[in-house]
């Protein structure tokens, strides 16, 4: 009996490895895990393995692909029952990208995202003006002085920046 | 970028080369995959398919028209916004006709429901299917939709369905920053040049007659989408075109405009001419 438990901890410690190493298509810097968007791994029943994951954007045309990946992995990992759920709900937010991912971001010259904005119920408020988005720090040279360029970048995510003090610009994985 | 970012996304193919799904886009799957689709006791199916379905239709044809402005908007990070924002309401298009189609029970998917009803099927307001004129009318049509689905959203998020809910919750991320978009845009072209002042001003003197749609189809939707609108165009400088008795638009009972006909004979052409083919 105890070494059946222990046999089963080892293979959901395997097949929580290899979800968790699969990496982002659009931020391949980044795995699953350190995106926060894989919410769960189990072993089944039937000896499958089911891997829970949540979509960053409704419309992120990579969730497709991580699926396929997160299943291919499961199957490299010895799994041949492998099967991935979609999570709607709670919705993902850029809180839920890690520690490790953000410096990851970071270094990868992809400014990390701030505080998602949090919201009271009720009428979401208008805003106006570039106030929104503060302290967000070139990921080249460090400088605070950054200005938004446009606030949709190459994939849904992100948005465009620019550093005031070394001009380079740069992209920056936006709050939500 | 160093050669160690390169590696980075070359890691990407890496394993790819016994299958072709490096492409994205090729065989999509029920976007509800892996969802628990079970239709909650008290929800009328008939209701929640009706309500998915429109949404969804305002979502697929609106999309289609930002996606229109791809090589003709003002400056490439604007075309990117645009495409951005398209593709945020093609993917909440996308679960909302697959739940539509879960609820409805006739065994219908989003493609079925996309690519294969007549313009008399869809339940789109007129406002979304009208042609895009100039860079200031899209502003304006853009502002319009925006603020209205925001509001919907909101309300939707406590949707007794947990799907609808769990779209409409994450939707309100996304409206709010293309609301936001849409708003900064009408203030800097109000408040802009003589010109582009101008071309706001008969924007709106087309478009804002039809709020009326938008009310009717959720008419708690009004006072907070009036309140927003005053707020944008008093900063914008821009004054609302005084009120006109005009005929109400009948999207949402399947009476159409030419233009949707036009924009659904392109968007459905390439699923109609081969029904079996996968993308």
């Amino acid at each position: 009996m105890v070494s059946t438990v222990t046999a089963l901890g080892t293979r959901l410690t395997a097949a929580h490895a290899a979800a968790a190493a699969v990496r982002d298509p659009e931020l391949p810097m980044l795995t699953l895990a350190d995106l926060g968007v894989l919410r769960d791994v189990r072993l089944d029943a039937d000896g499958g393995v089911t891997a829970v994951l949540t979509p960053t954007y409704t419309g992120c045309p990579a969730l497709a692909e991580m699926r396929a990946d997160l299943v291919a992995a499961l199957h490299d990992a010895g799994f041949a029952e492998a099967r991935v759920e979609t999570q709607l709900s709670p919705a993902w937010s850029t809180d839920d990208i890690t520690a490790a991912g953000r410096r990851k971001l970071a270094e990868a010259g992809i400014a990390p995202p701030g505080a998602a904005p949090r919201r009271a119920p009720g009428p979401v408020p208008l805003t106006l003006g570039a106030t929104r988005v503060a302290d967000v720090h070139c990921p080249r040279c460090g400088s605070a002085d950054t200005e938004e360029t446009s606030r949709f970048g190459a994939t849904a995510c992100k948005a465009l920046r620019r550093c005031r003090a070394c001009r380079e610009p740069f992209e920056q994985v936006k709050e939500i | 970028m160093s050669s160690d970012d390169d590696h980075v996304y070359l890691s990407l193919a890496e394993g790819h080369a016994d299958d072709a799904r490096w492409a994205f886009g090729t065989g999509f799957e029920d976007p509800l995959h892996g969802v628990d689709t079970t239709l909650p006791e008290g929800v009328d199916a008939a209701e929640l398919t009706a309500l998915c379905l429109a949404l969804a239709d305002d979502a697929l044809v609106a999309a289609q028209r930002l996606a229109q402005w791809i090589t003709l908007a003002p400056e490439l990070e604007e075309e990117v916004a645009l495409a951005n924002i398209g593709l945020d309401l093609l993917g909440q298009a996308r679960l909302l006709y697959a739940r539509a189609g879960q609820a409805e029970g006739a065994g219908r998917d989003e493609d079925a429901l996309a690519y294969f009803r007549d313009p008399a099927e869809f339940r789109n307001v007129i406002l979304a299917e009208l042609p895009n004129g100039d860079f200031a009318h899209s502003m304006v049509k853009l502002l319009l939709l925006s603020s209205w689905r925001l509001a919907q959203l909101t309300r939707l998020a406590e949707h007794p369905d947990p799907v609808l809910a769990a779209v409409a919750r994450k939707g309100v991320s996304e409206l709010t920053y293309h609301r936001d978009h849409a708003a900064q845009w009408t203030v800097r072209l109000g408040d802009g040049t003589e010109e582009s002042a101008r071309r706001m001003d008969a924007a709106l003197a087309e478009l804002w007659p039809y709020r009326s749609e938008l009310y009717a189809a959720a008419a708690e939707t009004q006072d907070e989408v009036e309140a927003v609108l005053a707020q944008v165009l008093d900063t914008a400088r821009l004054a609302a075109p005084a009120a006109t008795p005009v005929s109400m638009g009948r999207g949402r009972e399947g009476q159409h405009t030419e233009h949707l006909a036009e924009l659904l004979a392109e968007l459905q052409s390439v699923a109609r001419a081969d029904p079996e083919a996968t993308w």
